[in-house]
């Protein structure tokens, strides 16, 4: 077991907002997880959400223990399942602001098909997408994002298949927000989360992030310092880029900036708006006060039970 | 309590097994069904859509039925009466996702509507193979509720069981219908809503501080809560303590195991349904649930006829299995006829309780059709005239 860190006499100033009691943390020295939770903190410290009615949901992987760090509300759940998990926990109360972390395996590998049909329907869901190329927590293998020659511990010789542009796969799948940032862009990765949070709709913020311990480590990258100098040099702000241009390639130029902010109804929305056209005012609003005391109705206290 | 009259339809009807189902999840409360097309289950899921919109429920065909299990669990934390429905391949896929919903504890309910397998095996055609993949299909130890209705009235009757169960154990419960008794239109009567008894969603009484999700407090079911009242659970798939939070040691894995199994089988007086009958001076005991259990009157009938002195018990709850009543008749009896639609599963479990005290003879039916009642009546001869402990297949 890892010793306690020494209290240095100091809260740390997102205490609040995390479980203290289960920190250390897992990642490892250099990790951009730790760095993409601290900007969304900071960016739900600065909206008006009510906090209380905000919930995390994560899968499985380095980016799927997120949930158990933060404290709100929090879903650990399978690998993959995380976006229709928080399909069925937003619907079962659409007061609540939902958020999804993910990796990027567990978002477009396993839980590929879940997130495109998310997006088609506009699921009102905001899903961070930590993107470090790799499967971490297994040891380092090949994501479905890994870039073509780059090595890992299943693609000894490099690897050769292509990979997933996700912005592009989120934006054609129906995503009315997509931006790209890493882990470098502190401030504007906490302005973006904070404005796709106020945004209705499926939102997808993809973060690249370095992973040292399997990823760089393998290709011979250099240390975090060196990763984040890279991030430096090789970014490139493009707002509103066509994400069909916003391809990642080995070692190359990186794009990133917000690409995709329109308004679109989201899945609840057509289907209030459907039901109400159909049946007049005998459809009481899915969501509304009236349909929130009809849910009350079938719930007790443990106290009266 | 009593069930909300908004979803009840009082009177008599003639409904299918799978319309009846759906008024029946309808009466104990459930609001929420997300699931992906699959005969012969998919008329549950048609009736609903028609029910819902005018009664607050929500139902979302998702893109498959794991994406349908998850949403059912994320719904069921948000404070909803949730439930899938599906048949054998749609039942695969849900294994991972039912997995999470014990290990959370998460209140739900699945119905299967079984038909032939392996595989896509015979979609429209009947089948009872997935007993087993019932009680075990998730990696892991576990333990979970399932029932088989033998009629529409039964599915509409143990439709809201299956929920008051769930919601009381918080434990996935699992609704083992047959293809027949999906697509078999019955007479079916709604009673008043003050005569149908509904368990709640119960949450606890505790305040945000005070409350940890998984302490049962010395019992063996923790009280629940629905997210975004502010207790800032966390909750995981992962082995965890009281709080919820991962513990990767041996000691709390056994702790958690002993309670999840252990709220089922220690609670198995309060959660078994049999059917009894003839049970006194039976010579040969027929075990049967579902259709089943219907086709072998016949071959009941006929024994009777002849003298032949046949006792039955029919299996409404199927998990956690009766092992006292078959444990206690073994040593009274000559033997145990068990027909089922498939190669053999609940026979073994027979078997195994009737611990060589009897003989156990199961009477196969590969799926398609039910059984010729005839195969049933001479399962009984067989029995009558065998040797004694010898296992007749």
């Amino acid at each position: 077991m890892p010793e306690k860190p020494r209290p240095c006499g100091e809260e740390h100033p997102r205490s609040k907002l995390l479980r203290m009691d289960r920190i250390p943390h897992i990642w490892c020295p250099t990790c951009g997880i730790g760095t993409v939770v601290n900007c969304f903190l900071e960016a739900l410290l600065a909206t008006p959400l009510n906090l209380k009615k905000t919930v995390i949901v994560s899968g499985i992987g380095c980016t799927g223990r997120v949930a158990g760090y933060v404290n709100l509300d929090s879903f650990h759940t399978t690998h993959g399942r995380a976006i229709p998990f928080a399909t069925g926990l937003y619907l079962s109360n659409p007061d609540l602001n939902v958020v999804v972390f993910s990796g990027d395996g567990d978002l477009s590998a396993i839980g590929g098909n879940h997130f495109i049909h998310a997006a088609r329907r506009n699921q009102n869901l905001k899903v961070i997408c930590v993107n470090n190329f790799i499967y971490g927590m297994t040891g380092g293998q090949m994501a479905p994002t890994t870039p073509v020659g780059a090595k890992t511990s299943t693609t000894p010789f490099g690897c050769f298949e292509h990979p997933f542009n996700l912005p592009h796969l989120a934006a054609s799948s129906g995503a009315t927000y997509v931006a790209r940032w890493t882990s470098l862009h502190l401030r504007r990765l906490k302005w973006t989360i904070q404005e796709a949070l106020s945004r209705r709709g499926f939102a997808f913020i993809e973060v690249i992030a370095p992973c040292s311990t399997v990823y760089a480590r393998r290709n011979k990258l250099g240390t975090g310092f060196d990763l984040m100098k890279f991030y430096k040099e090789n970014s490139v702000i493009r707002h509103g880029a066509d994400t069909k241009d916003v391809d990642i390639s080995f070692q190359g130029k990186i794009i990133v900036g917000k690409f995709v902010d329109v308004q679109k109804p989201t899945f609840l929305d057509q289907l209030n708006e459907g039901y109400s056209k159909v049946f007049g005012d005998k459809y009481v609003p899915y969501g509304s006060e009236k349909w929130h005391k009809m849910k009350s109705e079938f719930q007790v206290s443990a106290a009266k039970a | 309590m009593k069930a909300n009259p908004a979803g009840v339809l009082t009177g008599a009807h003639f409904f299918d097994g799978d319309y009846a189902c759906a008024e029946g999840a309808i009466a104990a409360g459930c609001r929420f069904l997300a699931g992906y097309p699959i005969t012969p289950s998919t008329e549950v899921a048609e009736r609903i859509t028609q029910r819902f919109p005018l009664v607050g429920g929500m139902f979302i065909q998702m893109e498959d039925e794991i994406a349908s299990m998850a949403a059912v669990i994320g719904a069921a934390w948000g404070g909803l009466k949730s439930m899938t429905v599906t048949s054998g391949p749609g039942f695969s896929l849900m294994m991972e996702n039912i997995g999470l919903a014990a290990m959370m504890e998460a209140p739900c309910v699945v119905v299967n509507v079984q038909r032939a397998g392996p595989s896509t095996g015979l979609p429209t055609m009947v089948g009872q193979a997935d007993i087993m993949q019932a009680r075990w299909g998730s990696h892991g130890d576990y333990a979970i509720i399932a029932l088989a209705p033998n009629s529409p009235q039964e599915a509409f009757n143990h439709a809201i069981t299956c929920f008051n169960l769930s919601e009381k154990y918080r434990v996935p419960v699992l609704f083992m219908m047959d293809e027949v008794i999906g697509h078999m239109t019955e007479k079916v009567v709604i009673p008043p809503a003050d005569r149908i008894e509904v368990v709640p969603r119960t949450l606890t009484a505790k305040k945000p501080g005070q409350y940890r999700p998984y302490d049962a407090a010395g019992g063996w079911v923790p009280e629940m809560i629905q997210a975004g009242d502010g207790y800032n659970i966390h909750t995981t798939g992962l082995t965890h303590d009281e709080r919820g939070y991962p513990q990767m040691t041996a000691e709390c894995q056994e702790k958690l195991i002993k309670r999840l199994t252990g709220k089922i089988r220690e609670n198995a007086s309060d959660i078994i349904m049999v059917d009894e009958s003839n049970l006194d001076k039976a010579d040969v005991v027929l075990v049967s649930y579902g259709i089943t259990s219907r086709v072998a009157q016949a071959a009941v009938q006929q024994a009777r006829k002849e003298g032949l002195r046949i006792g039955q018990v029919r299996l409404i709850t199927i998990w956690p299995f009766p092992e006292k009543k078959i444990a206690e008749l073994a040593g009274k009896i000559k033997g145990f006829v068990v027909p089922e639609i498939n190669a053999g599963q609940i026979s073994y479990e027979v078997e195994r309780c009737a611990a060589g005290k009897c003989l156990t003879r199961h009477v196969p039916a590969y799926g398609g059709a039910v059984h010729d009642p005839g195969v049933i009546y001479d399962a009984f001869k067989e029995v009558l005239h065998a040797g004694k402990t010898q296992t007749v297949r």
